[in-house]
């Protein structure tokens, strides 16, 4: 498929290229769960160049209008552009002060269509974004990866959360969790992520959407565990071995 | 210095199977429900199955008939001739005369009224089967012979629930949930079946 596209002269030379290519300053995992009153959201704050931790107070999560809450990893300034289309969207939706306003589906459904088209032009927003929100008691959450593919389901997560958080959500995720267990839950899972995915720092905030609105968390750390018996005198049994 | 081949793809797959059978007086359309990437399972509940007609009822004032249905398809695909649609599809309804209809279609618009089709991942085990059971007569027969199956509409249900039984033990990426839809003269009716998780 890609040779016959160039040959078709389709993706011209790299040196030219105004279109994105590979992220520079990326988010990791973002996981996300429906609860009783709404949505629960949790994404760490770091901003990693390549290898390097480079920023630690990058706020991956960002209240869209009164019923929507919008959750991003990959590129962030992907993120910092696509809260610009949206700032206008929530412009031009409050400027009919008709009382209507835009909800969740609406919102997932915009930003479906910004990635898809984005994507066909070869230039894609290099993100995987988390809808979360409710909106006349009905809850919503969704998500769109940087190709336009968009699914909803009862709790979803980006990148790693896709290996390490989903078996942990589909097992113990149920319908009407408390806001004290769906809290417990994500924590879980980006303890998860702590210690096993390289890119994750351990500064995280944690939202919730209600009807009554939005809530993002102040920036806090998780307690980490390692005292396992087995890290204690780690070479007894194989002396000199590592 | 050699040119640089591109490190992303606009197309992801995200497998799944679909079938159509077509009766002498109803359709019978089904596809499972998962959606995966990779080696991901992306969510089991994704619908994709979906009903087509309602721009046209108001440009022209009548309902959307099969024939017409089938043939905006193939043009919507061939559209797209020089940067695809990377999807594999299976039309089902029923025509003007009440009589179940099938189109299958590839990735550009190519496509044919069959008695009987699967597409997507699963297709290379589920049509040999659908082959064996419902056999239709050949095109190139004179006169022409219907290519609806004489099944009643349950034996086609049941028929298609096995076929998704089967090629889920076998398929990696069809599983989760089965979605069938029957269309008959009294309308449409959906119906859902359990299938492997894992």
């Amino acid at each position: 498929m890609d040779s016959k596209m160039q040959q078709h002269g389709l993706l011209g030379s790299e040196s030219d290229s105004q279109r994105t290519l590979y992220p520079y300053v990326t988010g990791t995992s973002v996981v996300a769960l429906k609860y009783k009153d709404g949505i629960l959201m949790a994404a760490d704050m770091g901003g990693s160049y390549g290898s390097t931790l480079r920023y630690k107070t990058v706020e991956r999560m960002k209240a869209i209008g009164k019923h929507s809450l919008l959750g991003a990893s990959g590129e962030i300034s992907d993120f910092q552009e696509i809260l610009r289309y949206l700032d206008e969207l929530i412009l031009y939706d409050n400027m009919w002060d008709d009382g209507n306003s835009l909800g969740p589906k609406e919102v997932h459904n915009y930003l479906t269509r910004v990635m898809y088209n984005r994507r066909n032009k070869f230039n894609p927003l290099w993100n995987s974004l988390v809808l979360g929100g409710v909106k006349n008691g009905q809850k919503y959450l969704g998500m769109v990866s940087m190709i336009g593919v968009n699914f909803e389901d009862n709790h979803v997560a980006t990148g790693f959360g896709n290996h390490l958080a989903r078996p942990i959500l589909r097992d113990e995720w149920h319908e009407n969790l408390s806001f004290e267990d769906g809290v417990k839950l994500l924590e879980k899972c980006m303890r998860v992520l702590l210690y096993r995915d390289r890119s994750a720092v351990n500064k995280l905030q944690i939202a919730k959407i209600t009807e009554e609105g939005v809530t993002i968390s102040p920036p806090y750390s998780l307690k980490t565990f390692w005292g396992f018996s087995a890290f204690h005198n780690p070479t007894v049994g194989a002396e000199g071995s590592w | 210095m050699v040119k640089q081949q591109p490190n992303w793809s606009p197309y992801d797959n995200n497998g799944g199977s679909c079938v159509a059978i077509a009766g002498a007086d109803y359709c019978v359309i089904a596809a499972d429900t998962r959606m995966s990437s990779g080696y991901n399972i992306l969510t089991r509940d994704y619908s994709k199955i979906c009903k087509l007609h309602l721009i046209y009822q108001h440009q022209h004032n009548k309902q959307m008939s099969c024939p017409a249905m089938a043939q905006l398809l193939s043009n919507t695909l061939y559209y797209k001739r020089f940067f695809p649609y990377y999807a594999f599809n299976v039309l089902g309804g029923l025509d003007n005369e009440g009589k179940g209809c099938v189109f299958t279609y590839d990735a550009v618009g190519s496509y044919e009224r069959v008695g009987y089709s699967s597409q997507g991942s699963g297709s290379t085990l589920i049509m040999p089967f659908l082959d064996n059971q419902l056999k239709s007569p050949s095109p190139l027969l004179l006169p022409a012979q219907d290519a609806v199956t004489p099944l009643s509409e349950s034996e086609a249900v049941d028929l298609v629930k096995t076929c998704f039984a089967s090629a889920t033990e076998r398929d990696i990426y069809t599983g989760d949930r089965l979605e069938i839809v029957v269309l008959n003269a009294d309308g449409i009716r959906r119906e859902y079946m359990e299938l492997r998780k894992d």
